[in-house]
């Protein structure tokens, strides 16, 4: 098979329009998540640097095939981050490579803070990309506020390529806090976990994150530092009907935060599936599954995102399977991030959706991409 | 302002067409004659007004959908409405079209205060979903100017924003999920209680989509806990620019205040000598409101009243009591109408990067002397989100047409600046023909595209956002 890394969007465009069959794009490489591609393969990866960086109107631009660790330096420079806390799937999925900016917006990665500050899709500000004919097309732009025309800034993130290829985007950043903490409860079960995440969400203490890895119920706190110290106070007189409560302060909570945006205590898992679930049915999920198929739970946006960990991989399509069959009930829904390829091609990766949106996402994808040739049924 | 021909067909087939909507809605849902339809002929762009071939008012999903079928059969245009406030002409009929108004779909259908939603009837108005869980101390962030008036339902349809969204984000920051019909009468649910789509953002796509995908009957919302307090401070400075350069360093400095507006000096003399507020006599203001407890409040304000120091500022006003607080917010808030007591005016809603706002009000300034009309200008900083308001007079002869003109130049300005043509009001009739400025042929055309998936007759709200010339072919393949 071929492999292509054009370097500029003309070379991008030229790739797509040429192509005479599928394509696997890729950036750089690091989240293979999906069903798996048959194609050549075409990187973002040499599409690479940051095109403007405002810090004063908080919004940077850079081309789809930017490392992502080489925008964080830029940002930390200047005091300022991606708010929304991007997951680095490399230890969960044990892949190599450098995580670009691209990929991170075609997979709509974020982590603990999406829970204050919203997803990805809700930083990212425009996009530029190649759709499946060789069509350059931009949408959104480099600002805040912005409604004109239809909103397919949206649609681009977390569509995996098979909509169009990025060649760059353009991104809302946001001061970086003085400081951080974190309380902590431990050993609760998964009922009172969600409810002491959701009496911390529920105050005006503005939690950025909920989490319960293990046993230990996790709830952070951001910025200056007197303000850091009084929130720890009123959060831990409002949980102590929940349990005592530690506390962990800045770089131990840092690098806390850091292992739960990561998944990394999965990282031995052979399989873990992702559900987005409404918080408060996250423990009869948890407890219905969990049992049955022996998996390993891990909560996170207050019980409103459930990992869950399989250890063995040849029991992960069936467990999967069920994980899907129960969320269609309680309309949650359920990824498998993490499995062995051959299992990956046999179940859906994706939780199917109901007929009509099938149809929708359908007719979409074949005005995007009439040939059907970009990363073709990766989001089956 | 060109508006398509209606299709003659469909007028002279009204009697009928309103027999078959009068067999699927209630009696009273269904307003035809001329004297009741006119209260639909315009929205808050009222400049343009025709009255439509009928309103409907359905007050269930089913209802929507019923009507939504018989419209699809028969083959006529119809244009969704929430309260009719948009500034943009989103809900502005044509003579052959059947208005859907949302009024009747305002029920609260769920609050849930564990998992932070409210789920609502579309037709709801923006202030009442705040309204039905203040009890509990939460609140819906997105906060419109209009927030009295227009529905959830306009909100959705216009991605809109309000002066807290420097913090909270827009509608689509806050829109976990809707109930939505399309053009055929399909219902379908996209999102709920939980966050972030299966597949697809289709939920992204809705909102901001104009009306033109589908009708919303309901919504899923987040709802908030509200801050423990909040207090404004007042900054005046003798310079746009040295006003436009502290913000920058606000926002800089790692404070995040909920807000920040600017106003100018015809602003600010006009709403004084309407509301009285007793603002500095000064070029420019800015009011920045930070929230938390008091302590926090403090630090904060300690901060960015430092920040201003710096920038040489004629006079700082912190808000010691409610009552002062409320005095710094009172100018601003009634801005819009304080100018409207002196002139008629065109708000215009461009949004440029903060970088580019010392910039943008300087030509602003020579072009309104180029024009000879006088530009008031307050708006959310912050985020850059212009409101640049025309002052013009409705009964001098050429004085809209010009206007109209300047408000063009405007708008392309700040697309040139690297900005856009609307913030948060969309993109209507008002804007619809500057569409060009900002994209590409390409650009466009894959919008429309994605309306061809959703409505591929081109039934729903048609004559907006596009410019004509660019949707004509499929406007009038459609008939």
């Amino acid at each position: 098979m071929a492999s292509m890394t054009p370097k500029t969007e003309n070379e991008l465009a030229d790739a797509i329009s040429s192509a005479k069959g599928p394509l696997r794009i890729t950036g750089g490489g690091t989240r293979d998540i999906g069903n798996p591609v048959v194609g050549d393969a075409l990187s973002t990866a040499a599409l690479s640097g940051i095109t403007l960086y405002e810090p004063g109107a908080l919004t940077l631009v850079a081309q789809a095939g930017t490392p992502v660790s080489e925008i964080e330096a830029a940002l930390d420079a200047e005091n300022q981050r991606l708010a929304f806390e991007p997951m680095d799937h490399r230890a969960l999925l044990g892949t190599q490579g450098t995580p670009t900016i691209g990929g991170m917006v075609a997979a709509n990665v974020s982590g603990p803070r999406r829970i204050a500050v919203g997803a990805c899709r809700d930083h990212l500000l425009g996009v530029r990309f190649v759709d499946g004919a060789g069509t350059v097309i931009k949408n959104g732009g480099r600002v805040m506020k912005n409604v004109t025309g239809y909103d397919l800034v949206k649609l681009l993130a977390g569509s995996y390529g098979t909509l169009g290829v990025l060649s760059e985007v353009s991104l809302k950043v946001l001061p970086k806090p003085e400081t951080e903490a974190t309380l902590v409860l431990n050993d609760l079960s998964l009922e009172d976990s969600v409810a002491a995440l959701s009496a911390a969400l529920g105050s005006p203490f503005e939690v950025t994150g909920a989490s319960k890895v293990k046993g230990q119920t996790c709830i952070r706190i951001e910025g200056f530092e007197a303000s850091v110290r009084y929130r720890a106070e009123q959060l831990t007189a409002l949980l102590s009907t929940h349990g005592d409560v530690d506390q962990v302060d800045h770089n131990a909570s840092s690098t806390l935060w850091r292992g739960i945006a990561n998944v990394s205590n999965f990282a031995d898992h052979e399989a873990v599936t992702r559900v987005s679930v409404q918080p408060s049915a996250a423990p009869a999920l948890g407890h219905e599954i969990a049992s049955k198929h022996n998996l390993d739970v891990m909560l996170d946006w207050g019980g409103g995102l459930m990992w869950l960990g399989m250890t063995q991989g040849d029991a992960a399509a069936v467990a999967h399977q069920a994980i899907q069959d129960s969320c269609a009930q309680i309309n949650a829904h359920a990824t498998l991030i993490k499995a062995p390829i051959e299992t990956r091609a046999a179940v859906p990766v994706f939780q199917p959706e109901n007929p009509t949106i099938t149809a929708l996402s359908d007719g979409i994808r074949a005005k995007f991409d009439p040939r059907g040739i970009l990363n073709p049924g990766l989001m089956v | 302002m060109d508006m398509p021909q209606p299709n003659p067909t469909i007028l002279s087939r009204k009697a009928k067409i309103v027999e078959i909507l009068q067999r699927v809605l209630p009696k009273d849902a269904v307003i035809h004659s001329d004297s009741q339809v006119r209260a639909y002929e315009c929205d808050a762009l009222t400049a343009y007004k025709c009255p439509p071939l009928c309103a409907v008012l359905p007050a269930t999903t089913d209802e929507v959908s019923a009507v939504l079928k018989a419209c699809h059969e028969m083959g006529v245009p119809v244009v969704p409405r929430g309260s009719g406030t948009s500034l943009a002409g989103g809900a502005l009929p044509t003579a052959d079209c059947v208005i859907l108004g949302t009024a009747r779909l305002n029920a609260v259908l769920e609050t849930n205060y564990d998992d932070r939603y409210i789920r609502v009837g579309s037709g709801r108005t923006n202030l009442s979903v705040t309204g039905a869980v203040e009890e509990m101390d939460f609140f819906y962030a997105p906060d419109p100017s209009s927030q009295l008036a227009c529905a959830i339902a306009g909100n959705i349809a216009m991605n809109s924003g309000g002066a807290h969204c420097l913090k909270y984000g827009v509608t689509t920051n806050n829109l976990m999920g809707v109930k939505m019909v399309l053009m055929d009468g399909t219902v379908t649910e996209i999102g709920g209680a939980h966050l972030d789509a299966a597949g697809l953002d289709l939920l992204g796509l809705i909102c901001g989509s104009e009306g033109q995908l589908g009708v919303v009957t309901e919504a899923t919302l987040r709802i908030l806990r509200k801050p423990e307090g909040a207090r404004p401070v007042l900054m005046a400075f003798n310079d746009n620019e040295v006003a436009g350069a502290c913000v920058a360093d606000i926002i800089k400095a790692g404070v995040l205040p909920v807000a920040i507006e600017f106003m100018d000096r015809l602003c600010i003399e006009t709403t004084d000598n309407y509301a009285k507020a007793g603002y500095p006599d000064c070029e420019a203001l800015l009011i920045v409101e930070v929230e938390g407890a008091p302590e926090e409040i403090d630090e904060q304000l300690a901060l960015i009243l430092d920040i201003a120091r710096k920038h040489d500022p004629v006079e700082l006003r912190e808000a010691k009591s409610a009552e002062e607080a409320a005095r710094i917010w009172l100018g601003r808030k009634s801005a819009f109408g304080a100018v409207g007591q002196i002139a008629d005016y065109m708000c215009l809603d461009g949004t440029i990067p903060v970088s580019s706002l010392p910039m943008v009000l300087r030509r602003i300034g020579e072009l309104s002397e180029r024009y000879g009309l006088q530009v008031g200008n307050v708006f959310h900083a912050g985020d850059g989100n212009m409101h640049p308001l025309i002052l013009y007079n409705a009964n001098k002869e050429g004085d809209l047409e010009l206007c109209e003109a300047m408000g063009a130049e405007i708008l392309k300005l700040c697309v040139d600046a690297g900005g856009c043509l609307t913030g948060e009001h969309g993109v209507g009739i008002e804007k619809r023909d500057l569409m060009t400025h900002q994209f590409e042929p390409q650009d466009l055309e894959i919008q429309m595209a994605v309306k061809d998936v959703f409505d591929p007759m081109w039934l729903l709200n048609p004559a907006k956002v596009f410019p004509l010339q660019s949707s004509q072919s499929r406007r009038i393949a459609a008939e």
